[in-house]
């Protein structure tokens, strides 16, 4: 089993630390502005909830026909919090083992929950968009409200803006460390192999 | 000869007449006003830097305007009904109108007071006075709405008032006409005998705001005007302007102003609490109403008080001490460091200024020039500070800036003059168009004023604006007083008649301003929290529609099986939790008016049908895309109808049915 350098092993535990912190900040969010609404509308994406102006965006989405928003159409909302604690558990026996396999486990996990989340995320916007009830008040044939799953688009009169939020954020740079770690124990390795070679 | 003669007077009485034309003074439309546009244009979508909250006079509400631009905001019903939002009408706010002789739903509101801690505007309460049937009303900065009323007993006229002590501790409420006390049948003509005057001290609760008569002075009986509270030396003492000290009781005109002093009464009311302590206070029998409007239930009660203790202030040495202050005064305005009274007498050629160092200084020296009533009379020389030499004509009130200046306004020449109020000496004078009463300076009455502007309430508009018939707008004008000289910058309408005003920065109320009320903290009992508890409930004749109300519909939006004879009370909850989504209601044929609805909020209009039928009720308040839809229908049935009471929402029920089945 190939050993970690010492950095690699302290980055790792930072990076998996880091990801604590969606527990007590929220991941994502979705802003949306229209003329009635210079202020703005917030949705805010946390591990387990939502919060901001839910209500009032689900009430002007009823117009045409969107679903009420509640917390409890999200499964993910029940399983997400213990995914999290499983890959921050894997990340800090990667530091505490000291195992190369494991950091490979790790970098993995975090891109596939990254990818996963995206996913799912696209894939409730769209039903949210398109599955929509047809005795609406306003119907425009053809038209669809599905969010933007990351940028801005514009929706009838509202702006709506999706991105990371400050918990979502962390998670990026904890997975850039983590992906930073493994390119430069490849790098490490290789060079020591040439190292030896010669 | 005779024809030179004739051409030299020819020609003189042209040259006469040239120079009488130039000579003709310059008329308002020549007043230049040079960079005055930039400083009162407050760009779309950008704030006003101060509120200004303008009494309306014989509209009994009070309005509130940006400074510098003029712009009217809102019209805030406080004495009078106002079927525009339902104050007054709907069944929640008719109790604020109530009094000993019933609802009175009109009054006339003058005097502004914003409350203060140790001097200094807080932005925690409005306070206003009604001089018809006396009351003083309480309005909260957070809501903008009407909080408390309460009646004022043993007053004929309730206009020196509600003028604040430093801390908010007391509001005062002095009668404008003297009265024979507790309802006494006598004669007119024995004014001197039987007719007293009444000065009440109101406490205020510093937490809530609530008011109550903490103690009534029975003083001497003429007319109380106006008056100040002293601050920072002078607090624990109260100015008031008397005039009629002849006693006059009729065409007061020639009567009242027969003496060449009326008084300014210095009212020691720390004295007058020590005698309260001691049980010196005599319990009257009296009826008042007080009011008080809960924004958790969001609806008004009100409760019959019946009595208050009184304190005899001819028996009560120390209490009460008179100046005299010549040609019934009017303005009776205390400088911001507490240490200066100006007298304003309405007829007099000066004004005096007294000191309050030299009233104290008189007192205890017992420098007295007589009694009246038993109450001492102090010299005028002794409490003196000194006379503002020909100010001009009919001076009426006087304000200040945070530089030591005053502002004067004068009724009959037409103008604002400022002076030093330590040495006496005029600075400026501006015209004014027409006949200014009050005049504001933000913070003018506080220890501390803000400055800058100093806003003129006209009392003659003329031709100032487009024409609307004999009735005209009212005209109120701003001022920069930032510099040496007064600039007039501006001229805007206002509604009602404006008395006195006060300006507080934007920046002390808005934050704080409520957007909307919370839905789980609505402890209206006729509340429906969400569509699930809107339903229709028949108690004998009342029918209890419990009803909500959300963009875009009503539920529910069926009603039937109520009969003639039958009351039918609307409980409207808004269900909204956003700002600025207000919802109204009203119903065809309904006696009373409409009903605006805030989020939140719970509003109950009461309808009594009188014609079999079918009723159309609609939201009133454009409240979105589709509000037109935002609709329903009550269906009456004649008396002793068999119609089963049913209610619903986007249900529809196919079954045809005949009248009266």
């Amino acid at each position: 089993m190939k050993k970690l350098k010492l950095l690699s092993r302290w980055t790792i535990a930072i990076s998996a630390l880091l990801m604590l912190s969606a527990y007590f900040v929220p991941l994502w969010q979705i802003l949306m502005w229209a003329p009635q609404y210079p202020e703005g509308l917030e949705m805010k994406i946390w591990i387990n909830t939502l919060s901001g102006d839910v209500k009032i965006i689900s009430a002007l989405n009823h117009y045409i026909g969107m679903k009420h928003i509640e917390v409890s159409m999200f499964p993910e909302f029940t399983y997400m919090i213990y995914i999290v604690a499983f890959i921050i558990a894997i990340g800090l026996l990667t530091a505490l083992l000291n195992r190369s396999t494991l950091l490979w486990i790790y970098v993995i996990l975090i891109l596939g929950a990254g990818i996963g989340a995206l996913t799912d995320f696209y894939l409730w916007g769209y039903d949210y968009g398109h599955n929509l009830n047809p005795t609406a008040p306003i119907v425009v044939p053809g038209m669809s409200y599905q969010p933007p799953l990351i940028g801005t688009k514009q929706l009838l009169n509202f702006t709506a803006f999706s991105g990371p939020d400050i918990g979502g954020w962390i998670f990026i740079v904890a997975g850039v460390l983590t992906i930073g770690t493994l390119v430069f124990e490849l790098y490490a390795s290789r060079k020591s192999m040439i190292t030896t070679m010669v | 000869m005779k024809t030179l003669n004739r051409l030299t007077i020819g020609l003189l009485a042209g040259a006469v007449s040239m120079i009488l034309y130039q000579c003709k003074p310059k008329g308002p439309a020549e007043v230049t006003m040079g960079d005055a546009a930039s400083k009162v244009y407050v760009a779309p979508g950008k704030y006003d830097e101060f509120y200004n909250i303008v009494s309306g006079g014989f509209n009994g509400q009070i309005g509130v305007y940006g400074i510098p631009s003029g712009r009217l905001f809102r019209i805030i019903p406080v004495f009078s009904l106002s079927p525009e939002n339902g104050y007054g009408f709907s069944e929640e706010t008719k109790p604020m109108l109530n009094t000993s002789h019933g609802q009175v739903p009109w009054d006339d509101l003058h005097h502004i007071a914003l409350s203060t801690t140790k001097g200094e505007h807080d932005g925690r309460w409005i306070f206003a006075n009604g001089n018809n049937t006396p009351r003083v009303a309480r309005v909260g900065f957070k809501s903008f709405r009407t909080e408390e009323i309460l009646e004022i007993p043993n007053s004929g006229g309730n206009h020196s008032s509600p003028f604040i002590t430093e801390n908010t501790e007391y509001l005062v409420a002095g009668t404008r006409f003297s009265i024979p006390m507790g309802n006494k049948d006598v004669s007119i003509s024995s004014y001197k005998e039987n007719f007293k005057g009444s000065i009440s001290f109101i406490k205020v609760d510093p937490q809530t705001g609530h008011m109550s008569i903490a103690f009534q002075l029975r003083t001497p009986g003429f007319n109380f005007d106006l008056s100040r509270a002293g601050k920072g030396p002078s607090h624990g003492w109260f100015f008031f302007s008397c005039y009629n000290t002849e006693q006059a009781y009729t065409l007061l005109e020639v009567n009242a102003s027969q003496k060449d002093k009326d008084f300014i009464m210095a009212v020691n009311w720390k004295k007058a609490e020590e005698y309260l302590a001691q049980g010196k206070g005599r319990i009257e029998k009296v009826k008042y109403a007080h009011n008080i409007y809960s924004e958790k239930t969001h609806s008004a009660t009100s409760t019959m008080e019946s009595q208050v203790t009184v304190l005899d202030i001819e028996q009560l040495p120390g209490v009460v001490y008179f100046i005299p202050c010549p040609k019934s005064p009017h303005g009776c305005d205390v400088d911001p460091s507490g240490e200066y009274i100006v007298g304003s007498g309405k007829l007099a050629a000066m004004m005096p200024v007294f000191s309050f160092t030299k009233i104290q200084k008189a007192i205890a020296a017992k420098e007295f020039e007589g009694d009246f009533n038993g109450i001492p009379v102090i010299k005028y020389e002794a409490a003196l500070h000194g006379e503002v030499k020909k100010p001009g004509l009919g001076p009426l009130h006087t304000e200040f800036d945070e530089k030591g200046n005053a502002y004067t306004s004068f009724f009959v020449s037409s103008e604002i003059v400022k002076w030093n109020v330590k040495t006496l000496e005029i600075l400026d004078r501006v015209p004014t168009y027409y006949s200014i009463g009050h005049l504001s300076v933000p913070g003018g009455p506080t220890s501390k004023p803000h400055g800058k502007y100093v806003i003129a309430y006209n009392k003659i508009t003329k031709d100032r604006y487009l024409p609307t018939g004999p009735e005209l707008t009212q005209s109120a004008q701003l001022y920069d007083i930032s510099g040496e000289k007064m600039k007039l910058l501006l001229d805007f309408p206002t509604t009602g008649e404006p008395h006195y005003a006060e300006a507080i920065p934007a920046n002390m109320i808005s934050p704080t301003s409520t957007k909307f009320y919370k839905i789980e903290e609505n402890e209206n009992p006729y509340a429906a929290k969400g569509e699930g508890q809107a339903r229709v409930e028949r108690k004998g004749n009342q029918i209890h529609v419990y009803m909500t109300a959300i963009r875009s519909h009503l539920t529910p939006d069926n009603i039937e099986g109520v009969r003639i004879g039958d009351e039918v009370y609307f409980h409207v909850t808004n269900l909204e939790q956003d700002w600025d989504v207000p919802h109204g209601f009203a119903i065809k044929g309904a006696t009373n008016a409409e009903i605006l609805i805030m989020p939140g909020e719970t509003q109950t209009l009461k309808y009594i049908p009188l014609e079999v039928g079918v009723i159309p009720f609609y939201c009133t308040d454009f409240c979105s895309a589709l509000h037109q839809e935002m609709s329903g229908y009550l269906r009456v049935s004649q008396a002793g109808s068999k119609t089963a009471l049913k209610f619903s929402t986007g249900i529809p029920d196919d079954q045809t049915s005949g009248a009266g089945n």
